[in-house]
């Protein structure tokens, strides 16, 4: 059987338009997917600040660290090379993401007065000071240097201290040899809270 | 962006096969919910929130812990409180994590009409792709699980996504990594199937729970997310998880016989039409009579 030119062409033709509506594609199809959305943000270990089990957790910033980007958080999630929690996280330790970004975050310190219903904004240096000057009042009136059996004891028994779970060993450290150095005996950490 | 693992198998409302589909060697991911390790904590519900997004809902108090009546457009994870009193009268607090069991059968799928609004994996994940979504509703009625839910703002339809974006980069969906009791597993189908079934085991054998089992309902051809219950005979009693879930006859009856009934007889129309016209021929004019002109 002899093909013209012409027949040929026509045959092409409709085959090929054919294979296009009908769908003849080896390429496989995929979707449009949501992009990570912490792909390239920066990413920083922390310790979760609720209880006093201490998990760790990896904070997601935008940016990648550079000079002229202000961080933001966008998303918190589990360490998974934290001992303690291995990547996981209690509900409210993955809702972390909400106690940075919130408007009623405290992020300057605050007193209330003896006898005052309400919170007022003080200063850093204010609170330091007052706090310095309570230690100071408290230390003086509630100093025991002697105990009933005569031993000499050396002890405050007026002021505790209390630890959190985001303390590291090297602050535990200071906060142990300061403390001791006041004469305080009631030393506490968050876990027996 | 690992493509492989998001490779289309299965497009709704589609005509004609999927390009390509099958070409490729792909393993199937699979969530299992043990159900007997799970506190109720709901760090999953959490972590579902946190990493999609959504803002928090406002809550239902109905006498139980549950956060909500049933899963809502964003709320895709919602772990289901059931109290239980057993034959000899101790109680049981039964609780499952509730989300969309990605269906190997998917029913939202089979029922919707939209070109491409949802897909399904070769990694198994079916996931609705919403620039597509014409807010038919129709894959609500598909579903036996009850698990799409329309937004009135949004006027289309969302349910989890089994955390594509993560697992299409080789992480594991943000619920798994969160669970605090390690009730939650990721990882390949038959992994996770296997370990279903050394729990049910320990939980027949060791435990006493002698009608523990794994759900993996085959009416819908198994599911990409399991579960391990203490007792599998019973999955309603765990927030009304249906025993016999299949796709509705109604979809069947209407995505089956009935469409091609219907191009059948949209096709015979045409057909016959032509049909007509070649054997008849087009209605000519009458011819006026002679004697009648006068009258024209």
């Amino acid at each position: 059987m002899q093909t013209s030119r012409r027949d040929f062409l026509k045959v092409a033709g409709v085959g090929g338009v054919a294979a296009t509506v009908f769908g003849f594609d080896l390429k496989p199809a995929y979707a449009q997917l949501k992009e990570l959305k912490i792909a390239r943000a920066a990413e920083t270990r922390s310790t979760c600040p609720y209880c006093a089990v201490g998990c760790g957790v990896l904070i997601y910033t935008i940016g990648d660290r550079a000079k002229n980007v202000t961080p933001q958080v966008i998303h918190v999630e589990g360490d998974p090379d934290h001992p303690t929690n291995r990547g996981t996280l209690c509900p409210k330790g993955s809702s972390l993401e909400q106690d940075i970004l919130n408007p009623r975050r405290l992020t300057k310190p605050q007193v209330r007065r003896p006898g005052a219903t309400d919170w007022e904004d003080i200063s850093w240096d204010t609170a330091l000071d007052e706090i310095a000057q309570w230690t100071k009042k408290t230390r003086d009136a509630t100093f025991v240097e002697k105990d009933a059996a005569g031993h000499t004891v050396n002890r405050c028994e007026g002021i505790s201290f209390i630890g959190g779970c985001t303390d590291t060993n090297e602050f535990n450290y200071l906060v142990v040899k300061t403390m001791r150095s006041l004469g305080l005996v009631y030393l506490e950490n968050q876990a027996r809270v | 962006m690992s493509q492989a693992s998001t490779e289309i198998i299965r497009i709704s409302g589609h005509a004609g096969s999927v390009p390509g589909a099958g070409l490729n060697r792909e393993f199937q991911v699979c969530k299992l919910v043990d159900t007997t390790t799970c506190i109720g904590c709901k760090a999953c519900e959490v972590a579902c929130l946190e990493w999609n997004g959504y803002t928090f809902s406002e809550t239902t108090f109905d006498n139980t812990y549950q956060t909500m009546p049933e899963t809502a457009w964003n709320y895709w994870n919602l772990i289901k409180f059931n109290e239980h009193e057993r034959a000899d009268g101790s109680m049981m607090l039964l609780m499952r994590k509730d989300q969309c069991m990605h269906c190997e059968d998917p029913g939202c799928l089979a029922a919707c009409p939209a070109d491409g609004a949802i897909v399904q994996y070769a990694n198994g994940i079916v996931d609705f792709q919403e620039q597509h979504c014409i807010g038919c509703g129709y894959c609500i009625t598909g579903c036996p699980f009850n698990i799409p839910k329309f937004s009135p703002e949004a006027r289309k339809v969302f349910k989890c996504t089994l955390c594509n974006d993560r697992v299409s980069v080789g992480l594991e969906p943000a619920c798994i990594k969160a669970c605090p009791t390690g009730c939650l597993h990721f990882g390949t189908k038959p992994e996770m199937k296997e370990l279903a079934e050394t729990r049910a085991e320990q939980l027949r054998n060791v435990s006493g729970f002698a009608d523990a089992g794994v759900y993996d309902p085959p009416g819908v051809s198994g599911t990409h997310v399991i579960y391990v219950l203490h007792d599998a005979k019973n999955p309603e009693l765990y927030g009304g998880l249906p025993k016999d879930p299949h796709i509705p006859y109604s979809v069947r009856l209407w995505k089956g016989p009935l469409k091609w009934l219907g191009n059948f007889a949209m096709i015979g129309g045409l057909v016959g039409l032509a049909w007509h016209y070649m054997r008849y021929g087009p209605k000519n004019e009458e011819p006026i009579p002679p004697d009648d002109r006068r009258r024209v």
